[in-house]
């Protein structure tokens, strides 16, 4: 139940509010956006399911520099430096 | 899949786990409470415990919904679904928690209307769909559900659906870990705070943990990589001689929450005075329950409820499990009369109950299989 998915929005309903076609784990299924209201996602958006309502966003830039920072570990203070000094988050291919 | 695989890279595992290594202090016993119920469930399930050094020790914390439930709610939720008309849906974690006189599912087999939903959405439509039943959904959770309920509840006032009622179990946060943190016999150095929660209640909420009780707390993700990196963050604080809220999932958790997802829990529920949880006693501001403007769709109103108190087993350790005293494995049933099969208490029964994680896991290697270099001389 606690369990909560990353989806990305594919379309919105245009009969009901706040309903949203997404693709969790390559399955398509309808969830309610109704709690994003002060942020709404838009269509190719990430958002974090849970039982069955969009809870949050979630954000590429944060996850791309999460990783950075991981992948940067245990290297020597000066290449850690280095590497964050590079500043703008990367640019990736969408996939 | 996108976000998850980048979290469960061995490489980089494998510098995180040497940099925990470098940064704990040989010299030190480290305890961190993992709060939340998803957070033990991938500890064990990634077999996270064995990827850490000695003297970090992780201790289970009280955020399982299901676990904290106390019996005698479970038997009201069930005397609700045995009124005439009533269809019972709960989420399928429920299904084989045990009440006095069986879970949901014994009930179902004796022909009780017991239904499993993956949403409170589907109960309201289930309503829509039976206009000649009632349906009642037996809500619980903490902070990171309710918005959920709450925006149903909105929906089927503001639709007129009148078959529809929820028996609000829903319970916070805060207060379970102040309950932790006073109690006499428990010894923690810092928290890994729940990711998901706090995408609704932010981080705010967490200040006092280090203001008041010097404590560090990193709200933290659930991939094997967000809960190594968490605790490197942990070590890092407590090194420095810290204690500060941070929140590593930033990708997913806004500092200040969601504040629209606060509006429909104010809408709906007000706190409670206080509420059981599960062996840890009566814990004052703990709980929801249905606000007067939505009384027509609470049950706990429309239905007369027992509120019948139920004892735990005796010989269930359940509480001193529950607030970290004891491991799952130094209870006296562990594994015995109580598995996941024929579960006794509610922790050997959730999957993010820390007794069935522990049975579930207890056995498997390290998932990631990564060779960890030895621990070099340096502290």
């Amino acid at each position: 139940m606690c369990l909560a998915i990353p989806a990305r929005i594919i379309e919105f309903s245009s009969e009901q509010e706040n309903r949203a076609l997404v693709d969790v784990v390559g399955v398509r299924r309808h969830i309610d956006t109704g709690l994003l209201l002060d942020d709404p996602p838009r269509i190719g958006d990430w958002v974090l399911v849970h039982v069955g309502f969009a809870m949050s966003k979630v954000s590429e830039a944060e996850a791309l520099e999460q990783i950075r920072m991981l992948t940067a570990l245990g290297e020597s203070d000066a290449a850690r430096q280095e590497a964050e000094g590079y500043g703008s988050v990367p640019e990736v291919e969408s996939s | 899949m996108k976000f998850v695989d980048e979290f469960r890279d061995a490489a980089v595992i494998g510098k995180a786990v040497e940099e925990i290594r470098r940064l704990a202090d040989s010299g030190r016993h480290y305890r961190f409470m993992e709060v939340c119920g998803g957070h033990t469930h991938a500890i064990y399930r990634f077999g996270l415990k064995d990827l850490l050094p000695e003297n970090i020790e992780l201790i289970h914390g009280p955020g399982c919904p299901v676990c904290v439930l106390p019996m005698g709610r479970i038997d009201d939720g069930l005397a609700i679904a045995q009124e005439a008309g009533v269809i019972f849906t709960a989420f399928g974690d429920m299904m084989r928690v045990p009440g006095t006189h069986g879970s949901p599912l014994e009930h179902k087999a004796r022909g009780v209307d017991v239904r499993i939903v993956y949403s409170p959405a589907d109960a309201l439509r289930l309503a829509e769909l039976n206009p000649d039943r009632h349906v009642m959904f037996f809500a619980i959770g903490f902070e990171t559900t309710a918005p959920s309920t709450a925006l149903t509840l909105m929906r089927a006032k503001a639709r007129g659906i009148r078959n529809f009622s929820v028996f609000c179990n829903h319970v916070t946060i805060i207060p379970g870990i102040r309950a932790i943190l006073d109690s006499p016999d428990m010894r923690i150095d810092a928290f890994l705070g729940p990711g998901h929660v706090s995408t609704v209640i932010g981080c705010r909420p967490y200040e006092w943990i280090a203001r008041n009780e010097h404590k560090p707390i990193v709200v933290s993700g659930f991939e094997p990589l967000d809960i190594l990196q968490s605790v490197l963050m942990l070590l890092r604080q407590l090194g420095a001689g810290e204690a500060r809220v941070e929140n590593q999932y930033k990708r997913v958790t806004p500092w200040e929450g969601n504040r629209a997802a606060l509006r429909a829990i104010g809408e709906v529920f007000e706190l409670r005075n206080y509420f059981e949880w599960r062996g840890m006693g009566f814990i004052s501001q703990s709980a929801l329950r249905v606000r007067d403007s939505y009384a027509d769709w609470d049950a706990e109103r429309l239905f007369s409820v027992p509120g019948i108190r139920v004892t735990d087993p005796k010989a269930a350790q359940c509480g001193e499990v529950l607030k970290g005293v004891l491991k799952p494995a130094q209870c006296k049933l562990f594994g015995n009369e109580c598995t996941p099969e024929h579960p006794v208490g509610a922790l050997m029964v959730s999957s993010e109950g820390s007794c069935a994680a522990y049975h579930n896991y207890e056995h498997r290697k390290s998932l990631t299989n990564i060779a960890v270099p030895a621990v070099k001389g340096e502290s």
